[in-house]
């Protein structure tokens, strides 16, 4: 179990983790979610005792790690290991990069041969024990980082941004690498990411890292349909964000006043409260007037602002009194007959909506 | 123009026929310089070792008097260990003065500042990243420091080969310390400036021409190694 209470870390004037706790149980795939620069490497490098906190303490299996002594710090240490963004192979071949966590501990040399095998194995790279390490792609050298840090068996694996540089078949293989480790040695993985898939491919649990604090932990659904203010939610792509107020309430569905347009939602939240409503891109569906009418409650005709094809998807900006942001697929958008500047009908649910009040 | 044309002659018949005297000089100046080299290595690269790791107050300030020391004056490194070993000295009982081991303690003494810069140079060039990975995999002070050290290692032999080069053409020390004493303590370079001052060209010319065939054995192999 991974704690940290009120953690503080200033580098200089300038501080990159504001009073941050959160814990990590055993055995889970934890990842850390924010855009470049919100302090996620921070938090694992603490975590791995490479850096000391301003303030606030971190806990490892109840063990404050921030006053141990450099002795004990190395044992603490030992039992985990961290792949960095940037994977740095050492002079020499993969074998003896693989070896070298075991051999800091004094393993004997047929137990680190077999460890090494067996490491290598795993990331797909078998036979390249005798290969020079400075001379693989940037993937081998990161599957290379990567049986470097299980080989020793540790009980915490610590992965900062381990695919930022890597293409998406790389990308793949490390990605399911991370789950079979989890499946096969119960091992705890914790991970940065600034891609929110990403996250929520792997992750059980996901921590939102926003400028140096968590803005919000849960499963990715949560992440996802549930943002718990603006910040979180613009870094899980809900691109629909108003502020309104509760015009009227009945029975738990609510109708919101935003700039004069009534959306309907699911909120227990009274008449006169101010609340940020977040929608995702996806929920919004288009039909054209003579086909069959949807049963959702919010129903509006727009014009399309702007078109933007992305792969197989298309997004739109639409003005229906309040400028809404959608994704289709590029087949439903040529099967309505959309274009830019066209007259649409549009509808969302209720439910699709998720209401917060505003506090500030 | 015909003197030195005739010196250089002379100087390769010097070398050709292997003269004794200029074969002892040669092995003298190798050995005394070399065992100053392997003296100053053992502590110079665990002090830059030292320097580089561990942070403590006046660390900047230490670096640039270190970095002045790589221009301290041959004979101002002489003239030091000269005080030290002098019978006057601290340390005159040993007997040092005009032994081809003086000689060594002030060549050491000499390069000690040059190669401490050189693997501070050599370990700054190796990441970050790199540190914190092998302190990450559980290294013990000791072990991220030989670690980090023997991934730097093409560059600090290449402050080691300066430090031999700067040791084996310095004439200063090994004049104050050696004293010149033919057959004990004379060397290249004070063998080239007596033998100059009494008109014997050839003899310089010879010592020279050894001297910078050294030379350029010594950066030929720096070369091979950087090239790795």
């Amino acid at each position: 179990m991974i704690e940290f209470d009120h953690v503080v870390m200033k580098f200089g004037e300038k501080e990159v983790l504001k009073e941050v706790s959160f814990s990590i149980k055993d055995g889970e795939i934890f990842t850390f979610i924010g855009p470049s620069g919100s302090g996620k490497t921070t938090i694992l490098r603490l975590i791995d005792i490479l850096e000391r906190p301003t303030a606030g303490k971190i806990l490892i299996d109840g063990t404050d790690v921030t006053t141990l002594r450099d002795r004990e710090k190395i044992q603490v240490r030992r039992r985990m290991s961290m792949v960095f963004q940037k994977p740095s192979p050492l002079r020499g071949s993969v074998y003896s990069n693989v070896a070298i966590g075991l051999h800091f501990r004094k393993i004997d040399h047929q137990e680190i041969e077999d460890r090494v095998h067996e490491a290598l194995d795993l990331v797909g790279l078998k036979g390249y024990e005798g290969r020079k390490a400075t001379t693989l792609s940037g993937g081998e050298m990161q599957r290379v980082a990567i049986a470097r840090a299980i080989a020793t068996k540790p009980d915490i694996l610590l992965l900062d941004e381990p695919t930022a540089n890597l293409d998406p078949v790389s990308t793949e293989k490390i990605e399911s690498l991370i789950g079979a480790l989890k499946e096969r040695f119960g091992i705890t993985v914790v991970l940065s990411t600034h891609d929110m898939v990403q996250g929520q491919r792997l992750a059980d649990r996901i921590a939102v890292v926003i400028d140096g604090r968590i803005g919000q932990i849960g499963s990715s659904k949560e992440i996802f349909y549930h943002p718990m203010n603006r910040a979180v939610a613009h870094m899980a792509g809900v691109e629909n964000i108003f502020e309104g107020i509760i015009a009227a309430n009945e029975a738990g569905l609510a109708d919101i006043d935003v700039n004069g347009t009534v959306i309907v939602a699911a909120s227990h939240s009274s008449p006169g409260t101010p609340v940020t409503v977040f929608m995702r891109p996806e929920d919004i569906t288009f039909y054209t007037k003579d086909s069959i009418r949807s049963s959702a409650r919010n129903m509006f005709t727009g014009r399309i602002i702007k078109v933007v094809p992305i792969g197989p998807m298309v997004r739109m900006k639409v003005d229906a009194g309040v400028k809404l942001t959608a994704v289709i697929t590029q087949r439903s958008f040529e099967e309505l007959g959309l274009e830019l500047g066209k007259e649409t009908e549009l509808t969302f649910k209720a439910s699709a909506i998720h209401v917060v009040e505003r506090t500030e | 123009m015909n003197e030195i044309a005739e010196g250089i002659v002379q100087a390769v018949q010097l070398i050709v026929s292997l003269d004794e005297e200029v074969i002892e000089i040669t092995a003298r100046s190798l050995l005394i310089s070399l065992s100053a080299t392997l003296i100053a290595s053992l502590i110079a690269i665990p002090i830059g070792g030292f320097i580089h790791f561990k942070e403590f107050g006046g660390k900047r300030g230490l670096i640039t008097i270190i970095q002045t020391l790589y221009a301290l004056p041959t004979v101002l490194a002489g003239l030091l260990v000269f005080l030290f070993l002098s019978r006057s000295g601290p340390f005159g009982f040993l007997g040092l003065m005009f032994t081809p081991t003086g000689m060594i303690i002030g060549q050491t003494v000499l390069i000690i500042p040059l190669m401490v810069g050189m693997t501070l140079i050599a370990l700054s060039g190796v990441s970050r990243t790199k540190q914190d990975t092998v302190i990450s995999l559980g290294a013990t002070g000791l072990q991220t420091v030989t670690t980090l050290v023997k991934e730097a290692r093409f560059a600090i032999l290449g402050g080691i080969i300066l430090g031999f080069g700067r040791a084996i053409s310095e004439v200063g020390a090994a004049m104050i310390i050696g004293g010149n004493i033919r057959g004990y303590t004379r060397v290249l370079t004070t063998a080239i400036a007596l033998e100059t001052s009494m008109g014997n060209l050839s003899l310089s010319l010879a010592l020279g021409i050894i001297l910078l065939a050294i030379a350029m054995v010594v950066t030929g192999f720096l070369f091979l190694v950087q090239e790795r």
